[in-house]
């Protein structure tokens, strides 16, 4: 079987949990003998391919007298939208995305159409521009490639996976690692919305991360139940450490949260919850490592309940730093509003560190060995907290199963799952 | 005529409400009440009412020719009393038939027998005095929570003057053997064992319902047959179950009510059985054989060991750090502690930490209020924190106590010699009572024997220091104004070096101060050393 996929971004260059699952299911697709054929917007090069084929779509040169791509231009065209909407942005690049912002309003027009348009493989206020001209590329790439199965990874990639199909008339699956809903709460960005829907209704299966994405493609989207397939997200085995772990340098124990500092990610609760550990108990240092759009509000906060010595803020971590991060932490932390998977709960649990993750989250529907708790519920979350912080049965419990467990969820067995659908999609 | 033993256990555990870290420390209400309240009243209503009616109308056509047998934790007992006092009465009826029996457990339902042997003794001891106060009669036939039994438990309770035990026949220790004779311990052979046909008990218990099970639907005629077809020398058929299985985990529209209303007619017409309590059996039967169980059995899930309780890390921390305070609770006579300890020893609370369920148990999903075994050890450890405050500051204030009253005892003889001596008049009067009482009746002033003011010599520096708290300064300095030198030197000894400045400047300002007021101020003085002192 051949399978062309449409990804945004692959590892190393990742700026969210997409990347990495796509490299982890690629990974376990090829060892099942599908072939695969990723494109990304832009290959930088040193991406790891063990047995696929990436392509770097900046490569695929234009020819726009061909009338089908002119043709597929004019269906696409309502995705032309100078949009400020700034999902997943690196902290790195949010300065010069605002700097260039209004020049690319300007361009958009005339740059979509020029022939060897260099994507910028990075999430951006001209995401609406690349997502349109991807799908151009994507239908160039369908026309020149032989394959069986087309599978589109997020919103991103679904006009291409949708253009990909109306040329090579091969079933497309979407893949939804996140939906608007996640990304934005209730204050859903139309534009985004529509492509998602767009995309889902011209699928002919989808397949979502978690049951708790499921429910809202069927419920928001209004997609019939019978088309929606929940595939669990995996993690990759844990390489051993290439350095030398840093040991904590402090006495008191250390929990942690890890991520994005936004709505989505429920980081304000994890403020509140750490005021409440710590009136109860000083011996504790709490961290949020990450950065996001309500940093400064959480630091604010921090400093009005006057923990801030008891608070840290590391900023952006990445590689090794968030190793490190786990090498020095008790308890790891993930109070999500909304969270189609979460794998980062999966990479604390591998290097042992207990989690306490919301029932919000899809990863909570694969887990035993973690404490789960509404993501409101600060008290609940608190007192998870200070139960394995201060019981030694919890600790021991998650040390003896926690890191089995994840061993178990293998990419391997999501690629079969994944298979299964690809066959079910061939055959319909 | 071959025997039936029909035995019900009634338990209701007392569950914890959702208790936060927090509230560790002052908040000292672990129970969930409303939850309590309402599973207990719909268990009543569903189960225990109905089913004591209808044994109550059989026992009134059969007479002597039906019997049966309970065993009511005293955690079950006691929420009856807070919450549904009518099934109390009921059982009480029952109880005036003669033919019950009621058989002692531990009266939290515990897992105490499980090495903590002095307590254990001491729960079955406080069980048949609750089963002696309310139904009339003592207990001779013991049933361990959830039918945990060794030959080790099976002696302590030999030890407690018990003649018949009962058990589960389960099948890794009885191999070959027939559970269906009357058995005995193999270190006390007084100690004679009833044990559990668990094929046919769980026919009632798990199956009856079953649409899927090739047996259903089961009838009292189907159920008679089989025992017809039992082994002609076999000679007694233990029917041992939760008493719940009657009309709530068997619902009412399942015909559970009829079968057993229609049994003992159908018994009594098809075949050569009759129905007995424990009691009946020992008299009547003769022991076969002894049972040797060297580790502990029960009657929970398939492998009818104790895993559902004890053995992962959750519930052996539990255990251990309940029962580290064994003896410390011993040594409180408080009875809120006493009430706790026993509810929080009830084997409910690690049965909910059991991991056991990840992979296969409805049952243990059954009335469970937590979503995951780390939630309910979390839980259980966070009133667990709050009851250890509580003992150890029980205890701490109690050898205080003690202490102090060791102390005053030593040397009242002293202080009141060394109170003559003093040269204040205005104390020396209130010296002489105090004196005079203290020789009349030195049991009586242990704890609260009133101090004055020349006592101060003698009091520790702690406590002139608390005293130096609770009053300002000008009292202070006030009251010392003619005091002598040694009750000066102890006060000022005492004093921060900024309250030293402040109270020598007052001594000097207040210089034409007159006696009585001084005395006054001494009054305030000698009133609040009590009040520290008590």
């Amino acid at each position: 079987m051949r399978v062309l996929m449409f990804g945004w971004e692959f590892p190393p260059h990742i700026t969210g949990g997409l990347g990495t699952a796509c490299y982890g299911l690629t990974k376990g697709l090829v060892k099942y003998g599908v072939e695969v054929l990723f494109v990304v917007p832009r290959a930088f090069g040193d991406e790891t391919k063990d047995g696929f084929r990436l392509i770097d779509a900046s490569e695929v040169l234009l020819d726009f007298k061909e009338s089908f791509t002119q043709d597929y231009w004019n269906q696409i065209k309502f995705m032309e939208i100078g949009s400020n909407l700034v999902p997943y942005v690196g902290p790195e690049d949010f300065e010069q995305i605002v700097t260039e912002d209004i020049l690319v309003s300007k361009e958009q027009g005339q740059s979509v159409f020029s022939k060897n348009y260099r994507f910028s493989g990075k999430y951006g206020p001209n995401l609406m521009e690349e997502v349109s001209r991807y799908a151009l590329i994507a239908s160039s790439i369908a026309g020149m490639q032989k394959f069986d199965v087309i599978h589109a990874h997020d919103w991103l990639t679904y006009p291409a996976g949708v253009a990909a199909k109306k040329i090579s008339k091969k079933p497309l699956i979407v893949h939804v690692h996140a939906t608007e809903f996640d990304r934005s709460g209730e204050n859903v960005n139309q534009n985004v919305y529509d492509i998602e829907r767009k995309g889902m209704e011209e699928a002919d299966l989808i397949i979502t991360v978690s049951n708790f994405t499921r429910q809202i493609v069927i419920e928001k989207y209004g997609i019939p139940s019978e088309k929606v397939i929940t595939v669990h997200n995996a993690v990759e085995p844990a390489d051993p450490p290439e350095f030398e772990i840093a040991q904590k340098h402090v006495k008191e124990k250390v929990v942690t949260f890890l991520g994005r500092v936004t709505y989505q990610k429920g980081p304000d609760y994890f403020v509140e919850a750490a005021h409440k550990v710590l009136k109860k108990d000083s011996n504790v240092r709490f961290v949020m490592a990450g950065s996001g759009d309500l940093l400064n509000r959480m630091i604010r906060r921090v400093a009005q309940l006057r923990i801030a010595t008891k608070f840290h803020f590391t900023g952006f971590l990445a590689g090794q730093e968030v190793d490190t991060m786990f090498a020095m932490s008790d308890v790891y932390v993930m109070p999500s509003v909304s969270e189609p998977f979460g794998i980062s709960p999966l990479e604390a649990m591998r290097s042992n560190v207990p989690v306490v993750i919301s029932k919000q989250s899809g990863v909570a529907e694969v887990l035993k060995h973690a404490l789960k708790v509404d993501f409101w519920d600060i008290d609940a979350l608190s007192d998870a907290i200070y139960g394995i912080l201060h019981y030694e049965g919890l600790r021991k419990m998650f040390f003896k199963y926690g890191k089995e467990e994840v061993d178990n969820l293998k990419w391997e067995n999501a690629a079969l799952n994944v298979i299964e659908v690809y066959k079910q999609a061939v055959n319909k | 005529m071959r025997s039936i033993c029909l035995y019900f256990q009634v338990h209701q555990p007392f569950r914890l409400r959702t208790y936060r870290f927090f509230n560790i420390g002052h908040d000292h209400q672990y129970y969930d009440d409303y939850q309590n309240r309402h599973i207990i009243r719909r268990v009543a209503e569903k189960s225990y009412l109905p089913a004591n009616k209808m044994i109550l109308d059989l026992i009134r056509e059969f007479g002597s020719g039906f019997k049966i047998s309970y065993s009511i934790s005293g955690t079950a007992l006691d929420q009856f009393t807070l919450y549904v006092p009518e099934v109390i009465q009921s059982f009480q009826e029952l109880a005036r038939t003669g033919s019950v029996e009621f058989i002692a457990e531990t009266y939290a339902h515990s897992l105490a027998s499980l090495g903590k042997r002095d307590e254990f003794l001491r729960q079955v001891t406080l069980h048949i005095q609750k089963i002696e106060k309310l139904f009339g009669v003592k207990p001779t036939t013991f049933r361990n929570t959830e039918l945990i039994y060794s030959d080790q438990i099976g002696e302590n309770i030999a030890e407690l003057g018990f003649h018949t035990m009962l058990t589960e026949g389960a099948k890794h220790i009885l191999g070959w053997k027939s559970p269906n004779f009357l058995y005995c311990n193999t270190i006390n052979p007084k100690l004679k064992l009833l044990l559990r046909n668990f094929r046919l008990s769980d026919d009632l218990t798990f199956r009856f319902s079953d649409r899927s099970w090739s047996e259903w639907p089961l009838t009292t005629d189907k159920f008679v047959k089989w025992l017809n077809a039992l082994n002609s020398h076999e000679e007694v058929v233990n029917i041992f179950m939760d008493y719940e299985t009657i009309g709530e985990h068997q619902w009412k529209e399942t015909g559970i009510f009829d079968f057993f209303k229609h049994l003992p007619s159908q018994v009594y017409a098809h075949s050569n059985y009759g129905f007995f309590t424990p009691e009946d059996l020992y008299q009547r039967l003769q022991t076969v054989a002894s049972i040797s169980v060297p580790y502990p059995i029960s009657w929970a899930d398939e492998e009818r060991d104790l895993t559902a309780w004890r053995g992962n890390e959750l519930q052996d921390e539990a255990f251990e750090k309940l029962y580290s305070y064994d003896q410390k609770v011993r040594n409180c006579d408080d009875p809120a502690i006493q009430r706790d300890w026993q509810y929080l020893q009830t084997s409910n609370h690690f049965y909910y930490m059991c991991t056991k369920w990840f992979s296969a148990g409805e049952v243990h999903r059954y009335f469970n209020p937590y979503g995951s075994p780390y939630e309910a050890f979390i839980n259980y450890m966070n009133v667990l924190s709050d009851f250890m405050i509580r003992v150890d500051n029980f205890y701490d204030s109690k050898q205080k106590s003690i202490d102090r009253s060791k102390k005053i005892t030593k040397k009242p003889a002293k202080i009141a010699a060394e109170s003559l001596k003093k040269k204040s008049k205005k104390t020396k009067s209130v010296t002489k009572e105090s004196v005079e009482k203290s020789v009349k009746k030195p049991k009586l002033e242990n704890n609260f024997k009133k101090l004055n003011f020349d006592d101060i010599v003698q009091l520790s520096d702690r406590r002139i220091k608390e005293l130096i708290k609770k009053i300002d300064i000008q009292t202070l300095s006030s009251a010392m104004k003619g005091a002598d030198n040694k009750t000066k030197i102890k006060v000022e000894k005492n004093l921060g070096k900024r309250a030293l400045s402040v109270y020598k400047e007052m001594l000097n300002k207040l210089k034409n101060l007159t006696s009585t007021e001084v005395s006054k101020y001494r009054k305030q003085i000698v009133k609040e050393i009590n009040k520290t002192s008590k």
